[in-house]
């Protein structure tokens, strides 16, 4: 998005138009300049998401429970965590099944892999409570 | 009619091509997105979609940028329906006179909170229904006009602290009973009406496939938790919502109307194994934080009373096929 096309006016705009389902293959899929895919909302995070790919069984729950499209999956499997349109509400960790998360919430300024090294244990206490 | 997309779970789900774009200015844990998300994905039929002023449209389309990757208009905060019905009969007609014109079959859907449901579009929602209009009205009830910084709307419940109903020494919040939107729509005949949550996503997306499939008005309401006005923290959005289906606060249930019969048949679609108590709903939520103070503790006992009431009447109601 250039400051010139932010300038536009109004009436210069594109007049309504019927937009079809998109048929093809997804990743050559292009985006008008006007589609906020192209706006990063990644200032707004304060935590944000790691994925560690040992423990994922990917079932794609934080892909359908992400309120941002910020889950990109891959053939049916999880794919990478879109960190430009990602707010960090952490509803993906939230929702992950397993035991310890594949999904955890760490500081946005962590690099990866030491969050990777500082991985949380796994959680007995979860066991307890789903008995009683 | 188009093809109903086929999906058996969440791996086939996820090949769906993506209608709804993230870079929207949703607060973080927003539930009205994920709603969108399940709804807008589960056909891949052509989309028209309005949007009645609220938070949804507010945050989707900030100038000048869309988050939506279908047609999509908006007029008004009381004229969702009247927007979307007209349209759809816009599209009937042009189809039928216009040579060349897209004979694709398009579905219509009408979004809108429960201030532009409940309140401020329910002339042009029950006009638009009861001209028998072929679209899908879905409610994002988050229980308040959340966008303008939280004040009641007549979806409030009782005790809810909203800026409007603020509770303190001598009030308990909100007075009020919440308006019974899923059965005034019902009593408007449409032939399919529906209360969803979004964190049963199965459930959700077959009843917007049903929706889809249905010729005329359809009506979903589809409970909507807010981080920022129900005052819970944004990751728990998911575990607030599947607690109010567990509670019963809002539970599962479809109303299909058959206009030959004149028959209404409810069906519960999902019965919690262990219903909880609305104390656990409400312990989560921090405008309902002021409940737990002594003095105020019998409207917790009258809320459990009033949700048993209404899922013993769903229930009688399903049993009896009436």
């Amino acid at each position: 998005m250039t400051e010139e096309h932010l300038l536009k006016g109004w009436e210069e705009f594109e007049a309504g138009a019927l937009l079809f389902s998109f048929e093809g293959d997804p990743s050559q899929r292009k985006f008008h300049e006007n589609n906020s895919i192209h706006h990063s909302v990644a200032d707004w995070r304060v935590l944000k998401p790691v994925f560690n790919e040992e423990l994922c069984i990917h079932c794609q729950f934080c892909w359908v429970f992400c309120p941002d499209t910020s889950i990109i999956p891959k053939d049916k499997k999880f794919g990478e965590i879109d960190y430009v349109h990602c707010k960090g509400c952490g509803i993906c960790s939230d929702v992950c099944p397993t035991n310890p998360k594949s999904l955890v919430m760490f500081a946005n300024q962590t690099p990866i892999e030491e969050a990777l090294r500082n991985w949380p244990a796994k959680d007995e206490k979860k066991k307890e409570n789903s008995d009683g | 009619m188009g093809e109903i997309k086929q999906i058996k779970n969440l791996k086939e789900f996820s090949t769906s091509v993506e209608r709804f774009q993230g870079g929207h200015r949703l607060c973080p844990g927003c539930s009205h997105s994920i709603i969108v998300r399940e709804i807008v994905n589960a056909t891949e039929d052509d989309l028209c979609i309005s949007t009645a002023t609220g938070c949804l449209e507010v945050c989707s389309t900030i100038y000048p940028f869309t988050s939506w990757d279908v047609s999509w208009i908006h007029i008004g905060f009381e004229n969702a329906a009247a927007a979307i019905s007209g349209t759809e009969a816009m599209h009937k007609a042009l189809a039928r006179k216009k040579k060349g014109y897209s004979d694709k079959p398009m579905k219509f859907i009408a979004f809108a909170g429960d201030g532009g449901t409940y309140d401020i579009g329910f002339q042009s929602l029950s006009g638009a229904v009861e001209r028998g209009h072929d679209f899908m009205y879905v409610c994002l009830d988050n229980e308040g006009y959340m966008n303008t910084g939280g004040q009641r709307s007549s979806s409030t419940p009782v005790g809810g602290a909203t800026t409007t109903s603020p509770a303190g020494r001598v009030s308990y919040g909100e007075k009020m009973q919440k308006k019974d939107m899923t059965a005034i729509m019902a009593a408007h005949r449409c032939q399919y009406v529906a209360q969803v949550a979004p964190s049963s996503w199965k459930d959700l997306v077959k009843k917007a496939q049903k929706a889809y499939q249905t010729p005329g008005a359809t009506y979903i309401n589809a409970m909507s938790p807010c981080p920022t006005e129900w005052k819970f923290d944004p990751s728990m959005s998911m575990e607030v919502s599947k607690v109010m289906v567990d509670s019963c606060v809002c539970p599962l249930y479809e109303i299909e109307y058959d206009p030959q019969t004149h028959n209404y048949k409810y069906t519960v679609n999902y019965e919690p194994k262990n219903k909880l108590p609305v104390k656990e709903y409400m312990a989560l939520q921090g405008r309902f934080k002021h409940l737990f103070k002594p003095e105020f503790s019998h409207v917790i006992d009258q809320w459990q009373r009033d949700i048993d009431a209404q899922w013993d009447y769903i229930r009688r109601r399903q049993d009896a096929g009436v």
